[in-house]
Formats: C-alpha cells, structure tokens, sequence
C-alpha cells in the first residue's frame, strides 16, 4: 500500500518536514490532537496531563512490553483551534533534545484535510539521531529476535547434553 | 565480522557530502576531486577512502588512472534509511484516522 504521509528531511538541516492528508473533516483531524482519550487510543501512550491552551502543557507515559516505562513531555506556546499548534516535545532521560514542532491544520473539501508538522532540533545531529531513530530500533528488534533465537538454541543444546 | 563504518556518520561530514555531489555528476580521479578543495591531497584521500568503505563510492580502473564513482548499493542504503521513521508517523497517521472515522461514526 501506498503510504501516504510524505517526510522531507533535508541534508544538513535542523528540521524536517511531515505531510499527510486524511479523509477527515478538518475539526475531527484537529480533534483527534486534543482530546486527551483519542490522544491515547491513536499515540498508543498514557496522557497523564493535555492542557490544550496557550502556555498549557502536556505529559504522556508510554510503557513498553517490558514494562518499562518511558515519559515525554512538552509545552504549548500557541493553540488556535483548526488552524495552528505551536508546542515543544521533550523525551524524558535521552539524549535526543528538545524539540519545537509547528503543526498546522487545513482544510482541503468539507471531507479532507491536509496537516503540515514542522520539527525542529536543536541541531543537525539532533536530528539525524531523532530520524534515524526508528531504523536503529528496528535494527535492535531484529538483533534481539535473533539473540532470543540463539539462546533457545543454546538452551536446547544444553538440556540435550545432560540427558546424554 | 567486517568492521564498517556508520554511512550515516559518513555523510554527516560536509567536505564528504560535497564529494559525493561532484562524483555524482561524474566518475573523477583523485586529483580531480582534491582541486575542488582547499584542503590538502591527503585529507582529501582519506575523505575519498571513508567512503569507498562506507561503500558510497567504488572504484575502477581506466587505464592509468583509478576512477571513483557512486556505489550504487551504498547510496540505496542511505536513500532508505529515512523509510522506517516515515513508516512510524504512516502507521501512527493510519490510526488516527481510523479512530477518528469510528469517532465520526458514532455520533
């Protein structure tokens, strides 16, 4: 299938740029970063605080299946319904910055609308971590699966020497 | 275990990324590529070796003289490694509009 959100991240810029148009009426789509029960069910993450005002803040709590529990956190600096959010985001204990997002809403038909999320880092590097982030996960889950594989095998090996 | 280099360190230097931008127009010697450059021959080809480690360039011989040229293989690799992160901001998108359409459809 066709993905349909567009990342630009230009070489040796600070920021990148997320587009994506949905098949949602405008105020559904700014909705969807507001409420803080529909916030949870599509960020897949704990809203403990969303005060969606200027100068408001926001807390979020993700736990992994390991249990382990991991905190983000932000504050708004303008909110203007339908239109425009303005807010920082921060990954509690990691090296990866503070960063400034500028989300703006739009309306395409009376069923559509397009939002623009502007991210910027703190500098270049920051960003290149922020970006390659999800390929290095990716790298580790797949280290991990074999890692797991391998120590099934030992284990395996090693029951079958004992009974010999 | 080969020891690579990180190619994502590899083009985070601006002298290499500018490397990059000449070969890609067209295969160049060593020499050619170092009188783009104030910096000396030798910072130059130790520039050129990281990439060719990184497999960004490869090398080939033409007559005399050794030509370097963009490594298709390694270039795919840095082209797609932005795919998982937009793949992330995909699926958390997907979601959002699907809660949002049994939202809408609720009322």
């Amino acid at each position: 299938m066709e993905q349909k959100t567009k990342v630009n991240a230009e070489d040796g810029k600070q920021e990148i740029l997320i587009t994506r148009e949905f098949e949602l009426p405008l105020a559904l789509l700014f909705k969807a970063y507001v409420e803080p029960e529909i916030v949870e069910q599509w960020m897949g993450t704990k809203v403990l605080k969303l005060e969606s005002k200027k100068h408001g803040s926001y807390q979020f709590e993700t736990t992994d299946t390991k249990g382990n529990k991991y905190g983000f956190n932000g504050v708004i600096h303008e909110f203007k319904p339908n239109q425009k959010i303005i807010r920082t985001f921060e990954m509690e204990n990691m090296p990866f910055g503070v960063q400034l997002e500028v989300l703006e809403f739009e309306e395409l038909t009376e069923d559509s609308s397009k939002l623009q999320k502007k991210v910027i880092y703190e500098s270049v590097s920051h960003r290149d971590e922020n970006l390659k982030l999800p390929f290095v996960q990716g790298i580790n889950i797949a280290h991990n699966r074999l890692q797991e594989i391998t120590r099934k095998f030992k284990i395996a090996t090693y029951d079958n020497d004992k009974e010999k | 275990m080969k020891l690579r280099r990180d190619v994502f360190q590899a083009i985070a230097d601006p002298t290499r990324r500018t490397i990059i931008t000449l070969v890609a127009l067209q295969a160049m010697t060593p020499t050619a590529i170092a009188e783009n450059f104030d910096s000396s021959r030798q910072t130059i080809s130790k520039h050129i070796q990281i990439l060719t480690e990184c497999e960004i360039l490869e090398q080939e011989q033409k007559g005399r003289e050794i030509y370097y040229q963009l490594n298709p293989k390694g270039m795919k690799e840095i082209a797609e490694f932005i795919d998982p992160f937009r793949k992330m901001w995909d699926d958390r998108f997907n979601r959002l509009e699907a809660v949002m359409k049994k939202h809408q459809s609720k009322k």
